[in-house]
């Protein structure tokens, strides 16, 4: 029987829907697989593994990857008005590390079988998801400071959890996307503090914008594990190795402090620590506007979708030059910038 | 040759085989390159396929990126800030 943990306390997997795939045959290689991921291995692309793992790691990856995509609009609205140079050179640098994420994260899911134009189609056409936060929009300067605190923040210890997981491609992008998120966090942290140490009008602004991603963060990790009707079958074949519930723990004990060490509040009655837990309590975001938004009604759902449309539109051109040169086959090597490998 | 050692590490290139196709590669690539060690996987591309920047061409190409702190964590001074801050205010942490 598997078991997970939650809060300290462990806590059996219910029992699965049987897979669709039957026979001797099937039992024998799931029995190896799952012993492999017992043993703390990973799967490679070339191994047997269950048609439910393959769907459920092309649908979290794919959504991730347009998660990545879809999250350099907010704060890339804000490019031409960051309040200095370094400002701005920073939040370039970090928009584009998301489009980088995008890539490594869309080749990823490639491995699994899936193609980038059925993944990137599916989104187009709004069959798939993308976080949930993205729908929010960035108002003020200290809008991009908070969601590069609240929203990475909670991204990283999301990501953090994935770089556990049990698929190879998937883990090893998440190291190196981890990586390059903790300078994100930093520079959110460093425009945060700026904000919050400064006059009181800005720490005004700052104030406004912890109450505006506060909640928008929480939700970053999904519903809750009562709701959460993929969570048993991820946390059985680590894809995930925490629940829902449990990284969103995890956040509001790393976070919370770091935004009341500032003097300023969030917007929860009910935050407390609780010393004799070790843990911080928290009110859980209103869930039926998390559906609402998920479902497409949030405030920026149809201006992300719009912009996504419009970017990959614009970029047909590109694609097909590319493409039309890549078959006469004149594709580099000719202009003297780079040499054949001597390996 | 790129040879992954144990799963979940990337393939890394290990060297080169002199073959006419990919099976031969691959069988040369085994006797050369996995008598002893661990091996769980064993990549073989054509050297031709892989474009190379020149070495002359590296410090134009590359060394822009060392200059641009501001991308690194260690880029920032925040802790510091913060400490100044609170000692300034007086802030601490409501029962934690």
């Amino acid at each position: 029987m598997f078991t997970y943990r939650i809060h300290g306390q462990t806590v059996p997997v219910p029992e699965q829907a049987p897979p669709p795939q039957e026979g001797p045959e099937y039992a024998d290689r799931l029995a190896e697989f799952e012993a492999r991921i017992a043993r703390g291995e990973k799967i490679e692309p070339t191994d047997w593994m269950p048609e439910e793992y393959r769907r459920q790691l092309i649908r979290m990856i794919s959504q991730h990857a347009h998660s990545e995509i879809v999250g350099m609009l907010p704060e890339g609205q804000w490019i031409p008005h960051a309040p200095t140079l370094r400002r701005k050179l920073i939040l370039i640098a970090k928009v584009q590390d998301e489009g980088g994420h995008g890539q490594l994260l869309y080749r990823a899911a490639e491995t699994l079988g899936v193609t980038r134009e059925e993944m990137i189609e599916a989104f187009l056409a709004g069959k798939a998801k993308y976080s949930v936060v993205f729908n929010y929009p960035a108002l003020t300067w200290a809008d991009v400071a908070a969601i590069g605190l609240l929203i990475d923040g909670a991204a990283v210890v999301n990501q953090l959890m994935l770089a556990q997981g049990s698929y190879g491609p998937y883990a090893r992008a998440m190291k190196r996307i981890c990586y390059e998120e903790s300078f994100h966090i930093k520079q959110g942290y460093d425009a945060f503090v700026a904000l919050a140490t400064g006059t009181p009008a800005q720490r005004q602004m700052i104030q406004e914008a912890v109450n505006r991603w506060w909640y928008p963060a929480l939700m970053l990790f999904g519903p809750p594990d009562r709701d959460s009707v993929h969570t048993p079958t991820l946390l059985r074949w680590r894809i995930k190795t925490k629940t829902n519930d449990e990284l969103r723990q995890e956040f509001v004990d790393q976070y919370a402090p770091m935004v009341l060490r500032l003097g300023l509040t969030i917007p929860d009655p009910n935050l407390r620590y609780d010393p004799e837990a070790g843990h911080w309590r928290f009110s859980e975001p209103d869930w039926e506007e998390f559906w609402r938004v998920i479902k497409g009604n949030g405030p920026c759902n149809a201006e992300r979708m719009a912009a996504r449309r419009r970017a990959h539109e614009e970029g047909r051109w590109v694609r097909e030059a590319l493409a039309a040169k890549a078959a006469r086959g004149t594709n580099g090597g000719g202009n003297g910038r780079y040499a054949m490998a001597s390996v | 040759m790129f040879l992954q050692e144990k799963r979940g590490e990337p393939h890394v290139h290990v060297g080169a085989v002199h073959a006419p196709d990919p099976e031969m590669a691959f069988i040369l690539a085994k006797e050369q390159f996995v008598r002893r060690g661990r091996c769980v996987s064993l990549w073989v591309v054509p050297a031709e396929a892989i474009y190379a920047s020149r070495a002359e061409d590296a410090e134009e190409l590359f060394s822009s990126a060392l200059e641009k702190e501001y991308r690194e964590p260690r880029g920032f001074r925040v802790a510091e800030r913060v400490r100044r801050w609170m000692e300034r205010h007086g802030e601490s942490l409501p029962d934690a």
